[in-house]
């Protein structure tokens, strides 16, 4: 094979989302957190074997003595956060999403959230965010997040997020879990009149046929396919939701009470997710309001490149406006 | 002429290293250098130990080798292609969209795939449930367990070396993978795992160390396992020390990563000191 013809791959595990040209930050999440180390001598950061992979090495280089390499072992990574947290410490942990997910679940129930400890899960490669196949692809971690009491959900959509975020849960009493934006992460939501807020959604734009309500990567999507669908002469206003527990059902019904049409965009499985969030506030409110799912289906997902993943599975921006013109009949 | 056991060996690994190259090529980056380090390894497994049938990967009575190590996948796609259940002209298919050869590879569509890999330390529980469910079917088929020296860090994996042992799993037989490698760097540095023999022998298994990448040394390994090998007995473990990038010296000398990074124009040399270094050693 002399002639290496260029095929899309899956670049393994650190393909990038960002859009060619698109602005980006490197490495927010390990850069917010040494600072914010710099302030409160509480922090600790932890992983199993994957700091590089988890932007902790930052903060492993700007604060070695506080920082603890576990190995891969997921559950003693939590075990021993909470371990820490007990005496007073405030631990940030990562690892992939998956492996918090679904190897150490025994371990942040009992150990980390019945207790309510200030332990941080930081969870890489959430949703669909890695073309590596299902091993690596969390597309139920919300889902499966989700009916842990105690536990804050965090989804950011971009580094304006995750900066900003990560003092908040520090500060914020009980677990959370993060899922984490690694790497090059897009800078996006600096050209909006917002700031991130922990249990807030916000809206960043208004819209008079369409409402967005979307969390994560999703809410740079929805935000793109806005600005597509107006050159439609459809006006879409976007509900972007970073906290999805607990959630904000005050400022999205206000939203979705209307006679537009309401679409929920999240890079998650269609199970357990943000429509499912959704839907059920507008169901314990009795409106009787459709409700259109974007999201992952309820499959194990392939290998291969991203953006070809993406497409496939509806989440890249032009399959979310082509299903918008569709439910609307353009 | 006759060709040796070891002549034959060493012949398919210097095939599968040539796989394993094109295959990394494919992806301009990946796990060569873990796979150049355990081309001997499986090829002792494939060419000269496993029982199976390369056109039918299903055949009941074929011996189980499960991929604990799933990232290894391009090793043991390098492997099937030699043995011949996938064809040659599908590996630069690797990792690419639409393929069944995955980075890691999948139980329900990869060829040749027992387990379905990504997730570290799962391949030794599901070798100890093979292992028990053949037993009591009265079949005497061995179980082979690949796995890396990062997959000693999980729990799960002690778990299943004692449950092996207590079960007296004697069809069973362990191989690990030490490169002294992880993903953050040297094992040493992630999670010391030594001394590792001591640990496996306190679990209760017949533990072997060997120099993974000399093949009289590691036929003379599995032979001692096979000897050994029979259905109420003590399991079998080989732990392999390997060399990273083994067969292509500008890898053998690079610093080593997990994803080792090879430049567009350096895959062709590293072709070429392959096939240099296999034809001097003739
Ligand atoms: C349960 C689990 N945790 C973490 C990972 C991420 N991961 C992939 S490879 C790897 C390093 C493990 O060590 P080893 O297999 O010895 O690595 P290598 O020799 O290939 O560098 C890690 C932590 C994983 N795949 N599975
Ligand atoms: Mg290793």
């Amino acid at each position: 094979m002399t002639t290496a013809t260029k095929r899309l791959t899956t670049s393994a595990m650190i393909a990038s989302f960002a859009d060619p040209g698109q602005r980006t930050a490197s490495a927010p999440f390990g850069h917010a957190l040494a600072a914010l180390a710099e302030r409160d001598d509480r922090i600790v950061g932890l992983t199993a074997d994957l700091g590089k992979y988890t932007d902790m090495h930052v903060f492993a280089q700007a604060h070695p003595e506080r920082f603890f390499q576990m190995g891969m072992a997921e559950q003693l990574l939590f075990g021993a956060a909470a371990g820490m947290a007990e005496v007073g410490l405030v631990p940030f942990a990562s690892t992939y999403s998956v492996f918090a997910a679904r190897r150490a679940y025994d371990f942040l129930c009992l150990d980390i959230a019945e207790p309510k400890l200030n332990v941080n899960i930081v969870g890489g490669l959430p949703g669909l965010t890695t073309g590596y196949g299902p091993s690596h692809q969390a597309t139920e971690d919300v889902a499966i997040f989700r009916g842990m009491p105690n536990l804050t959900i965090v989804d950011p959509c971009d580094s304006v997020d995750i900066e900003q975020a990560v003092p908040q849960l520090a500060e914020a009493e009980g677990p959370t879990y993060l899922r984490l934006l690694r790497g090059k992460v897009p800078t996006v939501l600096d050209e909006y009149d917002y700031t991130f807020r922990l249990g807030k959604a916000a809206v960043l734009r208004g819209g008079t046929d369409v409402v967005f309500v979307s969390s994560g990567l999703m809410t740079m999507r929805a935000l793109q396919a806005a600005e597509e669908l107006a050159k439609h002469k459809v006006d879409v206003a976007v509900v972007h939701t970073p906290t999805i527990k607990p959630f904000d059902a005050e400022t999205v019904l206000a939203e979705v009470d209307s006679d537009r049409l309401v679409v929920t965009l999240e890079n998650h499985t269609v199970v357990g997710g943000l429509f499912e969030t959704v839907a059920s506030a507008v169901v314990s409110r009795g409106l009787g309001k459709r409700v259109v799912p974007i999201a992952l289906p309820d499959e194990f997902l392939d290998a291969g490149a991203l953006p070809t993943l993406h497409e496939r599975y509806g989440l890249a921006t032009d399959t979310v406006v082509a299903k918008v013109l569709a439910e609307l009949d353009r | 002429m006759t060709t040796t056991r070891a002549e034959k060996v060493r012949d398919a690994a210097y095939r599968m290293r040539h796989h394993i190259l094109d295959m990394g090529e494919v992806q301009g980056q990946g796990y060569v250098g873990q796979a150049l380090g355990v081309a001997d390894l499986l090829a002792v497994t494939y060419a000269d130990q496993l029982r199976f049938r390369a056109d039918d990967p299903h055949w009941p009575d074929r011996d189980r080798f499960l991929l604990s190590t799933g990232h290894y996948a391009i090793a043991l796609y390098a492997a099937l292609a030699e043995a011949g259940t996938v064809p040659v002209s599908e590996l630069e298919t690797y990792g690419s969209d639409g393929s069944r050869l995955p980075m890691s590879g999948m139980a329900s569509y990869t060829p040749g795939m027992e387990i379905s890999g990504g997730s570290l330390g799962h391949g030794l529980t599901v070798a100890v449930g093979m292992a028990l469910g053949l037993r009591l079917k009265g079949r005497h088929q061995r179980v082979f367990n690949f796995l890396s020296d990062g997959e000693l860090d999980e729990g799960s994996t002690w778990e299943a070396a004692m449950g092996a042992a207590h079960h007296q799993l004697g069809l069973l037989t362990a191989m690990v993978d030490m490169n002294a490698l992880q993903a953050d760097g040297p094992t040493k540095g992630v999670l010391g795992i030594e001394p590792a023999e001591e640990k496996w022998e306190a679990a209760g298994w017949f533990t072997q160390r060997v120099d993974g990448n000399d093949i009289d040394a590691l036929l003379a390994a599995f032979d001692a396992a096979a000897e050994r090998a029979r259905p109420v007995g003590q399991p079998s473990v080989i732990l392999c020390d390997t060399r990273i990038g083994r067969g292509v010296p500008l890898l053998e000398t690079r610093e080593k990563a997990h994803f080792m990074r090879i430049d567009e124009d350096e895959w062709q040399l590293c072709r070429d000191q392959l096939t240099e270094g296999h034809e001097g050693a003739r």
